[in-house]
């Protein structure tokens, strides 16, 4: 039979081997699946792996799609360290979105940049609101913090549909569910590079990226809120007995999780949009837990992730439209790739032993 | 009046299997947060099944293969290599999803025939509760038969003892001597089975047709109806009619013109899914001992 005994010391190694083999796994079973559903493996391959590189607009555009899935997936690090598991994060993006859409299609006329900042903090607002339901059940209650706020993404997008095709639907959009574009100063604009024009999509939203991740590194290893949520995570008796409060660490993670999302909708929305539709997150909340697995819950790990995953979300668009697979396929590659990645924690920390008999 | 009861009874069908056989996988320990992949896999596999060989008893057995084909991924991961049982749960249905999407594309636009009503001889006359009791289909007698099933199992049969003391501590469950790691497999299968066969229900009866995501978050109710039965079986048909209820009243309340909202109405199944947790688990909180002890905890064998 099989035993797991504990390994005394975790090789450093594995840290990064571990991701790289599960892709590799994940790649190996994913195209088994393919093979079996009668679709053309190398085909396959080629359009979801390799030809979201094959132009530099299209290169852009993997950061243009990394970037949300970066901010959420900070957030939802800070979660799912400290044993909160937030799996909402779509409901807060679009609530996000939807705030800060309200208060900028309020100043119809606003032209000023600083006005994002404004917009920003809606978002934030926005996304925290949202979590702050499932966390206040949460610490006060003791509701089950997953399905809450899983409840609430499916509150949210019927909520937006209604305000998107109700109270701030445009009347010059001809019937079509959508508000009125966004004011000059509401919106993200595109990167021009000079003597190339823009680069696909890529747009100032991405500069939020590079902000966050060193200011999340600091945060979760130099300060001292980053180390109870580690400790909270990976050793809650000892969190306990430090006397670290479990319920204003769950609030706290439960806010920042549920702003950053927002934050990921409002920029979403303006650098890609420019006014609401009763769709707006196709599913960035999802794969962004994915994302923080891969990304092995730490803020540089996520940055890679993020651009991981949107090259294979890219590549399921090409996909869909050269071969016509469904998009939703990416989910196929991403539930193969959680199974290892968490495997591979377990063999992080155990060793396998195999002995004859029973 | 009759037919929307039956309506209400169709509709609390799927949220009762499923939440009959995670309320099972539960007691033995797991924590499956694929109920919803498990539905959507049997949905998808219901469909295939009777557009292929033409008879709908085919899609109740490719529904539940189909789940307990979900629920044996679910356990290699969990029980064998002891990953982490919430997210090896929301993978399984991210998973799901995206795989019912690949099969489901060429069956997009096919309708299948519904799932017959069988009357039971002279009770199906009984005035008044006869045609909605006894006039049902197969699987509305099965999921009856499943929950009084497991009731006794439970609290009566030596195997479902064992299965209630693994779940509530499975380090002396060990030292005693019985198998936890096979236990929760079969517990955790028999919850695939039932999920799966609560979502070949809904293209078999409700909507007979596939669309991606068609199970639209009744996994996720599902799992909120073990809670709220604080894992006691008999209570999962009350909490699943109350659902079905109320699923019920905001599609009437949209096609009679109430002064409401469309999608206001369709939020009230999600919004009131949070309102009975809150009141279940302010409750449970005072009273843990219904709660199985070891729920969610990897089991690491021989320590």
């Amino acid at each position: 039979m099989i035993t797991f005994i504990p390994r005394v010391k975790v090789s450093k190694n594995w840290v990064i081997i571990a991701p790289i083999l599960s892709i590799v796994f994940t790649i190996f079973f994913g195209l088994l699946i393919f093979t079996f559903l009668g679709y053309n493996p190398l085909e396959t391959l080629y359009q979801i792996f390799v030809s979201p590189f094959s132009r530099i607009d299209r290169i852009s555009d993997i950061l243009v799609k990394a970037c949300p899935l970066i901010i959420i997936g900070t957030g939802l690090m800070l979660c799912f360290k400290s044993n909160v598991w937030n799996i909402g994060a779509e409901g807060q993006f679009i609530m996000g979105a939807l705030l800060a859409g309200f208060i900028a299609l309020s100043f119809p006329n606003i032209e000023t940049k600083f006005f994002l900042l404004i917009t920003i903090l809606a978002g934030f607002v926005g996304g925290a609101l949202w979590a702050f339901i499932p966390a206040i059940l949460k610490t006060k209650l003791n509701v089950n913090e997953i399905l809450v706020s899983l409840m609430l993404v499916y509150v949210a997008m019927l909520f937006i549909d209604f305000i998107v095709r109700g109270p701030l639907r445009d009347p010059m959009s001809f019937g079509f569910p959508l508000s009125k574009p966004y004011p000059e100063g509401a919106i993200i604009n595109k990167i021009p590079f000079p003597g190339i024009g823009f680069l696909g999509q890529l747009h100032y939203g991405i500069l939020f990226v590079f902000l966050l991740v060193p200011i999340s590194w600091i945060f979760v290893n130099k300060t001292l809120g980053g180390f109870k949520i580690n400790v909270l995570g990976s050793a809650p008796q000892a969190a306990k007995f430090a006397g670290f409060k479990q319920n204003s660490i769950t609030l706290t993670v439960l806010l920042l999780s549920g702003g950053l999302a927002g934050v990921a909708g409002v920029i979403e929305v303006s650098a890609n949009i420019g006014q609401l539709q009763p769709e707006v997150s196709f599913g960035y909340g999802f794969t962004a837990i994915i994302v923080a697995f891969l990304g092995r819950l730490s803020p540089v790990g996520i940055l890679f992730a993020g651009i991981i995953i949107a090259t294979v979300k890219l590549g399921a668009d090409n996909a869909q439209m050269t071969m016509g697979i469904p998009k939703v396929v990416t989910g196929l590659f991403e539930g193969i790739l959680l199974f290892f990645l968490l495997t591979g924690e377990t063999l992080q920390k155990y060793k396998i032993k195999w002995s004859e008999g029973k | 009046m009759e037919a929307l009861i039956l309506t209400i009874i169709a509709t609390s069908i799927p949220l009762l299997l499923a939440a009959t056989g995670e309320l099972i996988a539960e007691k033995s320990g797991i924590l499956n947060l694929g109920v919803e992949g498990m539905m959507l896999s049997g949905a998808v596999g219901a469909l295939g099944a009777v557009l292929w060989l033409e008879n709908p008893y085919y899609g109740i057995v490719a529904g539940a293969l189909s789940g307990v084909l979900m629920a044996s991924i679910f356990s290699v991961f969990t029980i064998n290599f002891m990953t982490n049982q919430v997210a090896t749960g929301l993978g399984l249905t991210i998973f799901a999803t995206g795989l019912t999407g690949l099969a489901g594309a060429p069956l997009v636009g096919k309708t299948i025939p519904s799932l017959p009503k069988i009357e039971i001889f002279l009770l199906s006359d009984v005035p008044l509760i006869g045609s909605i009791l006894f006039k049902q289909d197969f699987v509305a007698y099965l999921s009856i038969a499943i929950i009084i099933f497991i009731s006794f199992f439970l609290k009566y049969s030596k195997s479902g003892i064992i299965l209630r003391a693994v779940g509530d501590d499975h380090q002396s469950a060990h030292s005693v001597g019985y198998p936890v790691k096979k236990i929760r497999w079969y517990a955790t299968c028999f919850g695939g089975m039932c999920a799966g066969i609560g979502g070949a229900y809904i293209p078999l009866v409700l909507t007979p047709h596939w669309s991606e995501g068609m199970t639209a978050g009744r996994g996720w109710i599902a799992l909120a109806l073990v809670v709220f039965a604080s894992w006691i079986p008999w209570r999962i048909i009350v909490g699943a009619l109350i659902f079905g209820g109320i699923t019920i009243a905001q599609l009437v309340g949209q096609a009679r013109g109430w002064p409401i909202p469309s999608q206001l109405l369709s939020m009230m199944p999600y919004i009131a899914t949070i309102i009975a947790l809150t009141m279940i688990s302010g409750r449970l909180s005072k009273n843990n001992s219904v709660v199985p002890s070891s729920l969610g905890k990897p089991f690491f064998g021989n320590q």
